[in-house]
């Protein structure tokens, strides 16, 4: 039972006779282990959804979210390891702070997006996310970060352990023609249909976005709209 | 009474006493200055441009200490020169007043400068921004430096909202020329810079063309 890189394994700074890095594989591996998030661009904002998986019906409802907040205007929803999700997110909180006090202004999405993946590239980080921001200048925007501290914008993503399945859903969807309001029940759909009933029991379906719905502003889904959209998402499952 | 006595210009402080303004308009701002330096009652040049580039669609107007006004514009002007290519553009006006009011604010004890700060940007177009004393303010004109003591009356009445890029050059030319005659530390010609999308525009009106006032 040898592991696949074995003697090259060992640092983020080795690479293997064919090319490869493996401990940024091996972080790869760390997110596919984690629950799905997708996250999904529309023209007047960004929603995402994540299937928070239910370990113990000791555990308090709403706790550990998944989603959080970088800014009051951006949004990040993540897989992986949550302790380094959150040494993660308090450092993307620092570099929009610092950037507000030298410059005066909400700092732009692409350009935290650089600051946030040079630093993932930097020290090791098990866990992918996703940004979204939406505003009147730039419009609404969406970027997702692997571990290896490339990033790419998307129309529409998924990481975690059903993205094969969750990518397949969203590119059915023509989500450049629709509303955040109707993507909802869409989003709520997919997490519905990629969670496997047989191996992950019971799951809590979380849902935030940000948009001109919310006039800019990353928030979870009021509860009355939630409750919508899941009843959707059930109904479609039959 | 002292053998070779220096003449006090030589010791006295560079000041660009001035009078400087600049005025938003729909679609950009209008910069103008004088050009008079002096080191206590000399003048030690009569033809200086106190309108600094922080940018190509940002410029700023130096009053106080020629040398305090000078080293601020030059750090923001470093400063936005690495901004701008980091953000892949053109930065925001307020980007730069901001930070030429960190460098005020935190050495506001040490220096005497107060800088203009006027531009233009796709997100808000024409903006004037005020960095007296460390502060950061957006107005639809701003006047400054010593000569401006004496045009607060003329730039209160005279201005109206929604002028032209036409009207607001004869704003300027007027309020500047009145300042000039009535301040001993301005004068000389008047430099303006007019910043819209297309870019910069730059005047010069020299002294025979001004406009004329009662003048006995």
């Amino acid at each position: 039972m040898c592991s696949i890189g074995i003697g090259y394994d060992l640092s983020a700074s080795t690479f293997s006779p064919d090319g490869r890095v493996f401990q940024v594989e091996y972080a790869m591996k760390a997110v596919e282990n984690s629950s799905t998030a997708i996250g999904i661009r529309c023209k007047d904002g960004i929603i995402f959804g994540v299937e928070m998986l239910v370990l113990s019906k000791l555990y308090e409802e709403g706790s550990n979210k998944r989603m959080l907040n970088i800014d009051r205007h951006v949004g990040m929803a993540v897989a992986g390891l949550l302790a380094d999700v959150r040494s993660l997110a308090e450092s993307a909180r620092e570099e929009v702070s610092n950037f507000r006090s030298n410059y005066g202004h909400d700092i732009p999405l692409k350009h935290l997006l650089d600051r946030v993946a040079m630093y993932v590239h930097a020290y090791m980080f098990g866990c992918s996310f996703m940004l979204g921001s939406y505003d009147e200048d730039d419009g609404a925007q969406l970027y997702m970060v692997d571990p290896s501290g490339v990033s790419y914008g998307y129309w529409g993503c998924a990481i975690g352990k059903a993205k094969q399945a969750a990518k397949t859903e969203i590119e059915k969807l023509q989500m450049k023609d629709m509303a955040c309001r109707e993507l909802v029940r869409e989003v709520a759909k997919i997490i519905y249909i990629v969670h496997d009933e047989v191996k992950d029991k019971a799951f809590e379906l979380e849902l935030s976005w940000v948009g001109e719905v919310t006039n800019g502003r990353h928030e979870f889904v009021p509860r009355d709209i939630k409750e919508e959209a899941e009843k959707y998402a059930k109904e479609s499952l039959e | 009474m002292p053998l070779s006595a220096e003449p006090s210009w030589m010791s006295c402080e560079v000041s660009t006493g001035t009078t400087i303004m600049a005025v938003e308009f729909e679609g950009g701002v209008v910069i103008g200055s004088d050009s008079r330096v002096s080191a206590g009652q000399s003048v030690v040049n009569r033809v200086m441009n106190k309108l600094s580039r922080l940018h190509d669609n940002v410029y700023c107007a130096l009053s106080g200490s020629a040398a305090d006004a000078q080293a601020v514009a030059d750090v923001v002007d470093y400063q936005l020169d690495l901004h701008s290519i980091d953000m892949g553009g053109l930065p925001l006006v307020k980007a730069a007043a901001n930070m030429v009011k960190d460098i005020s604010y935190k050495y506001k004890e040490e220096m005497v400068a107060h800088l203009i700060v006027a531009g233009w940007d796709k997100s808000k177009g024409g903006q004037v921004y005020g960095t007296l004393g460390g502060m950061l303010i957006r107005q639809p004109f701003a006047v400054g430096g010593s000569g401006s003591t004496y045009i607060y009356g003329y730039v209160d009445s005279a201005y109206k909202k929604n002028m032209t890029k036409d009207d607001c050059h004869k704003f300027v030319a007027n309020a500047l020329s009145l300042a000039m005659n009535r301040d001993g530390s301005s004068g000389g010609v008047i430099y303006m810079v007019t910043i819209t999308e297309k870019g910069t525009e730059d005047k010069v009106i020299l002294g025979n063309e001004l406009p004329q006032f009662f003048d006995d």
